[in-house]
């Protein structure tokens, strides 16, 4: 195994570099254009590195006319194209395709219009996603997801990976605070998709256009919807002797009809490797943490931190502390937010897993991650959103001992497969990209999988946008010999061989 | 039962049939046309798994809205979108299938928001999975959510992974009276602020407002907002939700205008509104009046009961017109699930 085979069956092309440089200069000015092999090199990877390629050529248009011209060129000439944004993806979703252009939109970013009192904001897709909320907390609004990258990560890959973060199982994913889209499809139309109001005429186009990791279309503008600033925000902080007691705890305080804004679990091995890097506070000792937020006025959330609290301590945590102001509230999260930078300080090269698993299984599934770990012999320490129970196992390894990545990748595969084997899912919200697009064999029959390019072909019949990425084809699910483990059962139980 | 629906698809495609996918028919006033044979999915009914503290139920789609919810709320639990009950017939999966949501739509989200995975029989009989029932779910195209409000014209949906939500602690309304400009002002300036709002509306010179959350919020906002306190608040916000509230029996036909909520009062005559303004009904409009209207203020009209259906239904831009008529073809080409419900080009 190893690097997955990028190429998907995309049409031969008509032009080749030059000349698609040439058609593209027609459009856009020269500094919009990249060609030389020093330019590309930026450009080959996002936030995957483990896999690399340069492209064709860098179009970073500064507007949606150019936008729609680097479609019109690249769909007459047969050349594919990669949207980008800010290139943090995990999933390799923004990979460059070796005959591709990639297309940047980190020159769109501007905040085109904040409107306080219809609660939204327009903006171009280059916005990086912590900037709407700068800009929009002069009246008191913000806008809620918040994937971890969230001071560099752009609001149009979060369209395009339906990104979630630390507060979603409250406040919902990018798919549930959009309201409209302008949206370019590789003809070089522009479509607008939703409305100002909160549903649109037809079908639900926003529905498919939101996390298909630049398969459909390129977003050009966005309308977001903004919410009220919570007034104030606690954190309470458990320590568990036991993953299967910090795991009841979570089931135990949802079912107590609490909804917190944040919950998220750490094992003792991310606890340790975050402790040395930025001294959260965490019980060295404890064998899981839980962090349970809790948002709203002051009167709301010093009921609910009680109800939380006689929650957790009632599950058996050994130890519980609440952040007693905003600063010890931003130093617990701190722990959490800086745990792959932590675990990067640790091992040379490491994978973030992203699978997500009905929370009862949880105990199941981390002594099955325990069992991988001891059997491929990388460490892999976890961080979960456990409210939505979204799994992040990292897993160490060092890409300079020969043949240890092959060993990693093959560790993740199946962990992901655990996931879908418990009744889950391969990816919650960093995409599929390439990085786990034989997973999608796994996740998926072929039926459904036929579906999916049913769709993509009523909007990109020649496979141009981001081919190889996202939805595997059938023959390449067929020659890696995937199984599909269908949700919930055992592996090998009925299984279609294809 | 999946199996003789499986057959029932096969047997239409093979004469060249179509057939109306239909749960309770409480929806069955709705849309331009219905064409085609009845599939009823009534009798595929029972929850198939529920626990309480993923926030998760899997339900087959023919399944009483009723039962459903009556499960949840035994668990202190609800369908936070609120789906109204055109009669004691509708279903879960025709709430889906037509994606209506009630009162606290704008509060907590649409039907399609509370969608996490769809087990579906496509236009060729095929048992398919989408989606899955985790809250966070990126793998493939978010078909679950898509198949929401398409009214059965996509695929027969046979089970539904649903999220749901703790029913709040405390709840109250208060009633202000107002004109509906400030009606309108009031609902947005609200909206802006860190309250528990649930549902607004307004209605006969009054504006109704729904609290709902942690009791300590709750009494704080009341505290905060003042007004009167009805006595009879539940039956108003059911009589909405359901439109047993004279405002729609009244009515002769019945517009729905989905707008911005900050538009200024419409001039189409007799209006409810909720959604903190940017669900406006109109008792009476002509087509282009209401088309009009809607445009202008960033959203769209449908006629949505009485008159002239088809001309009643907002016209798409050519280009995202083109998109529905492929992506029908694509999943659905010999139209065996019907065409024109939602809408007379599709």
């Amino acid at each position: 195994m190893g690097k997955p085979e990028l190429l998907d069956p995309t049409p031969e092309a008509l032009a080749d570099r030059d000349e698609v440089v040439r058609r593209l200069l027609a459009g856009l000015p020269r500094h919009c254009v990249l060609a030389a092999p020093e330019e590309l090199k930026p450009y080959e990877c996002d936030g995957l590195s483990a896999y690399r390629e340069v492209p064709l050529a860098v179009a970073l248009p500064e507007n949606e006319a150019q936008v729609r011209h680097v479609m019109r060129v690249c769909n007459e000439a047969r050349v594919p194209v990669v949207a980008r944004g800010a290139g943090t993806g995990l999933s390799g979703g923004a990979l460059p395709h070796p005959r591709g252009v990639t297309l940047g939109l980190s020159k769109m970013k501007s905040i085109l219009s904040i409107d306080p009192v219809a609660r939204t904001a327009v903006v171009q897709p280059g916005v990086r996603n912590l900037a709407i909320s700068e800009a929009t907390a002069q009246y008191g609004l913000y806008y809620a997801p918040d994937p971890s990258s969230q001071i560099a990560c752009s609001i149009g890959g979060n369209i395009a990976e339906n990104s979630g973060g630390v507060h979603c199982l409250k406040y919902g994913l990018t798919v549930h605070n959009v309201l409209k889209l302008r949206f370019v499809t590789i003809e070089g139309e522009v479509l607008e998709l939703g409305g100002e109001g909160l549903d649109a005429a037809g079908l639900d186009l926003m529905a498919l256009a939101i996390g298909s990791e630049g398969l459909l279309g390129v977003v050009t503008e966005i309308t977001v919807k903004l919410l009220p600033k919570p007034q104030l925000a606690r954190v309470v902080l458990a320590a568990f002797d036991s993953l299967e007691k910090a795991g009841e705890a979570v089931a135990n305080v949802i079912a107590a009809g609490i909804i917190p804004a944040g919950l998220e679990m750490m094992d003792k091995l991310a606890t340790g490797a975050v402790e040395q890097f930025v001294r959260a506070g965490y019980p060295l000792d404890a064998e899981a943490i839980l962090l349970c937020e809790s948002d709203g006025t002051p009167e709301e959330v010093a009921e609910e931190i009680e109800h939380m609290s006689e929650v957790l301590r009632a599950s058996g945590a050994t130890e519980i502390r609440l952040s007693k102001d905003e600063a010890e509230r931003l130093k617990f999260w701190s722990g959490r937010k800086s745990a792959f930078p932590a675990v990067g300080r640790l091992m040379p090269d490491y994978f973030c897993m992203d699978g997500t698993i009905p929370k009862r299984q949880l105990g199941k599934v981390l002594r099955g991650i325990e069992a991988l770990s001891k059997e491929f012999g990388l460490q892999c320490p976890n961080v979960f959103h456990a409210g939505d129970g979204n799994l992040h196992p990292l897993i160490m390894f060092d890409a300079n001992v020969p043949g240890q990545q092959d060993i990693a990748v093959r560790f993740g595969a199946k962990i992901l497969e655990l996931c879908v084997e418990a009744g889950g899912t391969i990816t919650g919200e960093h995409g599929v990209g390439i990085e786990k697009i034989d997973q999608m064999c796994v996740q998926f029959r072929p039926a459904e999988l036929e579906t999916f390019h049913a769709v993509k072909s009523a909007f990109d019949p020649m496979r141009l946008l981001n081919p190889g990425k996202a939805v595997p084809t059938l023959q390449r699910c067929a020659e890696m010999g995937a199984m599909h483990v269908h949700r919930g059962q055992e592996k090998f139980a009925h299984l279609p061989r294809f | 039962m999946i199996d003789t629906f499986a057959d029932t698809i096969r047997r239409a495609a093979a004469d060249g049939k179509t057939l109306r996918i239909r749960g309770g028919g409480s929806k069955d006033f709705y849309g331009v046309a219905l064409e085609g044979d009845v599939l009823d999915t009534s009798g595929y009914a029972g929850v198939v798994d529920y626990e309480p503290s993923e926030l998760v139920m899997t339900v087959r789609s023919g399944t009483p809205l009723t039962e459903v919810e009556t499960k949840l709320a035994e668990c202190g639990q609800m369908l936070a979108f609120e789906p109204p009950h055109f009669g004691a017939s509708s279903t879960i999966g025709g709430a889906v299938a037509s994606g209506f949501s009630g009162p606290r739509r704008a509060a907590a989200g649409s039907a399609r928001d509370f969608v996490l995975g769809a087990r579906v029989l496509d236009a060729t009989g095929r048992d398919l999975s989408f989606g899955g029932q985790v809250m966070k779910n990126v793998a493939g195209y978010d078909l679950s959510r898509f198949i929401a409000g398409s009214f059965g014209t996509l695929a027969l949906i046979t089970e539904l992974s649903l999220k749901v939500l703790p029913r709040p602690v405390a709840e109250t309304t208060l009633r202000f009276e107002m004109n509906e400009a400030q009606a309108i002002e009031a609902m947005n300036r609200w909206a802006g602020q860190p309250l528990p709002l649930s549902a607004t509306c307004f209605v006969d010179g009054k504006l109704w407002v729904r609290l709902s959350g942690a009791k300590a919020a709750v009494d704080a906002a009341v505290k905060k907002l003042g007004g009167e306190q009805p006595a009879d608040a539940i039956a108003f916000w059911t009589s909405l939700r359901d439109q047993t509230h004279p405002f729609f029996a009244d009515a002769a036909t019945l517009w729905r205008l989905s707008i911005r909520s900050t538009a200024q009062p419409l001039q189409l005559g007799s209006q409810l509104i909720e959604w903190n303004g940017a669900l406006r009904w109109v008792a009476a409009a002509d087509a282009e009046s209401a088309h009009g209207a809607a445009q202008s203020a960033g959203g769209h009209a449908t006629l949505y009961r009485g008159g002239a259906k088809a001309a009643g239904i907002q016209r798409l831009a050519p280009p995202v017109l083109a998109l529905h008529q492929r992506l029908k073809r694509a999943l659905d080409p010999q139209g065996v699930f019907g065409r024109h419900r939602i809408h007379p080009e599709f």
